[in-house]
């Protein structure tokens, strides 16, 4: 029987969750490296045993720990994030130059093909790549040498680039995101990036129409579909068919279209997910009412989800990189909270239950599906 | 020989238990010990220095003989009685946060 490994970052350390396909009963393994924030786990496609682990500090730094074992064991690898060459300045929050400073490792995006090849998301906005399993990391400096590099400004979380997507069927082709830059493409292997934000609309910045400067939280794709996107902006959710080259509002009858997390239903690449959060001050769900909007329409048509979630005095947050889907049959969903919970639904989001309540507060989730 | 008392966090990560003992040859300064503990435990690297600019982490401080040594030249010599053995070098997390 098919087996899942849910990887859990959270404040203060990371879990391991595991079950078998039925996803009833559970194995809690952690904390690992409690103490320290982990923002991301993820395991590698080519191999399900090889995880990756960006392990912070406000103390100690950045780490990278490394596990051949599926996270039964761990060694801390290369954790020197060196921009290339003269980094340079951003705009800091008052629009005065700021010097790109590394902060910490937001997220890891293994390679599809070889486990040995992961990508790294950096605080101040940058592409790191490994070829030697996490041992020494190089700047892809395309990116940050966009010409509208020295113009990008801090989200309030920091100038972090948070989302990086592969295309399964184009390994030349890589998405990133970053806030409060916008969205970013290339088709070269991270040569030349371009940004691909058109239809984007942020009535938060001078020309809510620009470039760049948009804050998107989160993208999503379904790998048979790497042309489709899904993405949740600060506020509003929105879709490119043509891979990013222009944007449509599919926001719907969301109650609020705010939020962070956004995925893809791993067998149906017209249903999607999100969690919509109050508002950008209020970082919790509507009403104290902690429920998944799906939709089976690709967007615009909006159901809510809620059996088995909190209906009441509900006020956690859902993180940007805090939700994830299994693809075994039925598809399961899982979303990781502010309040230390993680939720999983084993039937496409019909039903919900806690697989932990009282973790610290989750930063990711990610889910692995093993033989 | 230098002994040396790390955080709990980094004595976790250096996958040892009470102090550290170094040998050091040449003058004993921060940046002697700390390239020496290093050297010893590559893991420890970026965690006390940024290894870019080779800055102390601004919330990790260094302390012997009841001294907070922290902001002196890397450079300097430690205390006589640090690089005798008879008092260890600290290296503290700053207390800061909730």
């Amino acid at each position: 029987m098919s087996k899942v490994r849910v990887l859990v970052g959270t404040r203060k350390g990371a879990f391991i969750l595991t079950s078998d396909g039925k996803r009833e009963q559970w194995e809690v393994s952690g904390p690992h490296f409690g103490g320290w924030e982990i923002y991301h786990v993820k395991g590698s496609p080519a191999d399900p045993n090889r995880l990756y682990a960006s392990q912070s500090s406000g103390w100690f730094g950045q780490l990278i720990q490394r596990s051949n074992d599926g996270g039964k064991t761990w060694e801390p690898v290369g954790n020197k994030f060196a921009y290339d060459g003269t980094p340079g300045t951003h705009k800091w929050y008052d629009d005065t130059p700021h010097p790109w400073e590394f902060k910490r490792v937001w997220h890891l995006e293994p390679s599809h093909t070889d486990p040995d090849a992961v990508y790294a998301g950096v605080e101040d906005a940058a592409l790191f790549l490994s070829s030697d399993g996490g041992q020494t990391w190089a700047e892809i400096p395309g990116l940050r040498r966009h010409e509208t590099g020295p113009g990008w400004h801090p989200g309030a979380g920091g100038m972090c680039l948070h989302t990086v997507l592969l295309d399964p069927n184009d390994p030349a082709r890589i998405y990133i995101a970053i806030s409060a830059a916008g969205a970013f493409r290339s088709d070269d292997g991270g040569t030349t990036w371009r940004p691909i934000n058109r239809g984007l609309r942020s009535q938060y910045i001078p020309d809510p129409d620009a470039e760049v400067g948009h804050c998107v939280h989160r993208i999503a794709m379904h790998r048979s579909r790497p042309n489709v996107l899904f993405m949740q902006k600060h506020w509003d959710v929105m879709r490119s068919d043509d891979a990013g080259d222009s944007w449509r509002e599919v926001s719907g009858n969301l109650p609020t279209d705010f939020g962070f997390v956004i995925d893809v239903h791993a067998h149906e690449p017209e249903t999607l997910y999100v969690v919509p959060i109050k508002s950008d001050s209020e970082h919790f769900p509507p009403d104290g009412k902690l429920r998944v909007y799906r939709s089976r329409t690709g967007g615009n048509e909006w159901e809510p989800l809620s059996q088995g979630l909190p209906q009441s005095d509900c006020y956690v947050n859902v993180l940007r990189d805090a939700m994830a889907v299994d693809s075994l049959d039925s598809c399961g969903i899982y979303f990781g909270t502010t309040g230390g919970q993680v939720y999983a639904s084993a039937d496409a989001g019909d039903t919900w239950a806690p697989i932990v309540r009282d973790l610290p507060a989750v930063l990711s989730v990610e889910v692995q599906t093993l033989p | 020989m230098i002994r040396v008392v790390l955080p709990a966090h980094l004595r976790t990560l250096a996958r040892v238990t009470g102090e550290v003992r170094l040998e050091i040859a040449g003058p004993v300064t921060q940046r002697a010990v700390l390239d020496a503990l290093e050297a010893r435990y590559p893991m420890l690297r970026g965690t006390l220095r940024d290894q870019v600019t080779g800055q102390r982490r601004p919330f990790v401080r260094f302390f012997a003989c009841e001294q907070d040594l922290s902001l002196e030249s890397p450079d300097a010599p430690l205390p006589d009685a640090v690089a005798s053995g008879n008092e260890p070098f600290l290296v503290v997390g700053a207390v800061a946060g909730g």
